[in-house]
């Protein structure tokens, strides 16, 4: 008779947590930071047509890191989510914090329900009339929710991004102003950009602040948006390079 | 609330996922439950008139503010012209609530379309989702509850003004110049065939559309012209390159008072 095969509840979250985290660490980081014009979204991302940063309601943006597959399918449910709830009640009573609640929901079941558990973190900013009043949610594959307000990084070396960024002099202090959007361009075009490299390079391991001048083409590998904090209705708004290159100039 | 498989599932329209979801928030009317029995008891309320007209580089559409149950008026404020979306205009006739409901769910079909899919609608995949929309609601235009709206935008690929009309059944079909649709289409549209002509100008058509509500409310009971008197004007939208834009009241108070300017010179000078 064979004995059944039996694995403690803790060793069996632990594999999935250290599948999932490998998973999302292989994705390049996602920057959402607090500016003064709005809140700004990039990444480095090769492609022009596979979006990690996406449009998910008014004054919502989304972005996912890890598998396309996964944070796509997590994306148009989003978008599903909002438009229902838009359409049932009101536009103003869409939120970041109802659908961080249903991501979360919905990751937290996969993690534990499912046979492999997504490879996927998130995030969720909304932005505000005034700067104090943005909000960025972080939702990690495990359906675990933080919030923050400035400056939120998922995804790959996050922690050195977000090192880089308050090198640069964004949001460096708690309570720090926003930036003004050049500024924030600048800084995450500065920190973002060596990424590539890192593998290779230690010298240009992201955080490393190094002085590159926008108009060196940092900005045509980055995907970027912002959310217009003065737009009336939908907010989001898709930088092409071109026009990061005219926003990042003081 | 965990996001259900319907969530997840294949399809960018916004009524296909709602009707899986939540059928309870459409209007029965596109949902293929149109209730059974006669409206007689208690009708509602009818909007009536609305014109387009494309002119030189862009589209005007223009509608009337009253809303009439029988011979009564129902409302000398309502709204029948509205943005579809950034660059698209639709105006409405008819059942006053199923119209406005027609609206909302067209303009949240194109914002979803467009953010499920990346890319919004071409101007003709627009036309046609809301010639379905209408066909949907073909059970209670049989019942006398019809809607049947125009639409108008900017192609970018054509790099031209469009105009589609409809009928209840779904029917879509280009307009060149003008179209009329409503209780006093009739006589809105004679108008506009003497007085529109090509290469007008954004603010001749903005006159234009509006001398056709005019005379539309000169000859129809159910249309209403502007109210002067409580600075209630018609309701204009351009549609051009730059997309959608409401004519601000200062403009439309302006011309209304040229039109009935002129008007009244010719009346004086006549023998």
């Amino acid at each position: 008779m064979t004995i059944p095969f039996y694995v403690s509840p803790e060793q069996l979250t632990k594999d999935r947590s250290d599948f999932a985290r490998a998973g999302v660490a292989r994705g390049r980081a996602v920057v959402v930071l607090s500016a003064a014009e709005g809140m700004v979204l990039a990444t480095v991302n090769p492609s022009r047509s596979l979006h990690k940063i996406a449009e998910l309601y008014d004054r919502i943006a989304f972005a996912g890191v890890g598998k396309y597959n996964e944070f796509e399918a997590l994306r148009r449910a989003g978008v599903r989510y909002a438009d229902l709830r838009g359409y049932a009640y009101d536009r103003v009573d869409v939120d970041a914090r109802g659908l961080a609640g249903a991501y979360a929901e919905t990751l937290g079941e996969v993690f534990t329900g499912h046979p492999k558990p997504f490879e996927v973190e998130l995030a969720l900013a909304e932005v505000g009339d005034v700067p104090g009043a943005d909000r960025v949610f972080r939702i990690g594959f495990d359906g675990s929710v933080q919030d923050g307000e400035a400056l939120v990084v998922i995804g790959g070396h996050a922690s050195e991004v977000t090192a880089g960024l308050h090198a640069a002099g964004v949001h460096a202090a708690p309570d720090s102003a926003p930036p003004p959007l050049a500024t924030a361009l600048r800084a995450i075009a500065n920190t973002l950009v060596p990424a590539p490299d890192f593998a290779n390079d230690d010298a240009a391991a992201p955080g490393t602040s190094r002085s590159l001048a926008p108009e060196s083409g940092a900005y045509s590998t980055l995907e970027c948006a912002l959310l217009d904090r003065t737009a009336t209705r939908r907010s989001f708004r898709r930088l092409t390079s071109s026009q990061m290159v005219e926003l990042a100039v003081e | 609330m965990s996001l259900a498989a319907p969530y997840f599932a294949d399809g960018s329209s916004f009524l296909d996922f709602a009707k899986a979801v939540a059928p309870d928030v459409l209007a029965a009317a596109f949902t293929r439950e149109a209730q059974q029995g006669s409206h007689d008891i208690c009708p509602p309320p009818t909007a009536t008139t609305v014109v387009a007209l494309t002119y030189a580089g862009g589209l005007v559409m223009a509608g009337d503010r009253r809303a009439t149950i029988g011979t009564q008026i129902a409302s000398r404020e309502i709204e029948k012209v509205y943005p579809a979306d950034s660059h698209s205009a639709i105006a409405v006739a008819g059942t006053a609530g199923l119209a406005i409901e027609l609206v909302r769910l067209f303009q949240v079909e194109l914002e979803h379309y467009e953010k499920i899919e990346g890319n919004p609608l071409s101007l003709d995949g627009k036309a046609n989702r809301l010639g379905t929309l209408v066909r949907g609601s073909l059970g209670l235009a049989m019942q006398g509850l019809a809607v049947v709206p125009v639409f108008g935008g900017w192609d970018r690929s054509a790099g031209a003004p469009r105009i589609f009309s409809y009928d209840v059944t779904g029917g879509r079909y280009e307009e060149r110049e003008f179209y009329a649709v409503g209780s006093g289409a009739v006589f809105a549209r004679g108008s506009l065939k003497k007085l529109w002509h090509t290469g007008m100008d954004a603010p001749a058509a903005v006159a234009t559309a509006i001398a056709a509500l005019i005379d539309a409310a000169d000859d129809d009971a159910a249309t209403a012209g502007p109210d002067v008197g409580r600075a209630i004007w018609p309701v204009v939208a351009e549609v051009d390159r730059d997309g959608y834009r409401r004519v601000p009241d200062p403009v439309l108070a302006e011309t209304v008072a040229q039109i009935f300017a002129e008007r009244r010179t010719h009346m004086v000078e006549s023998p």
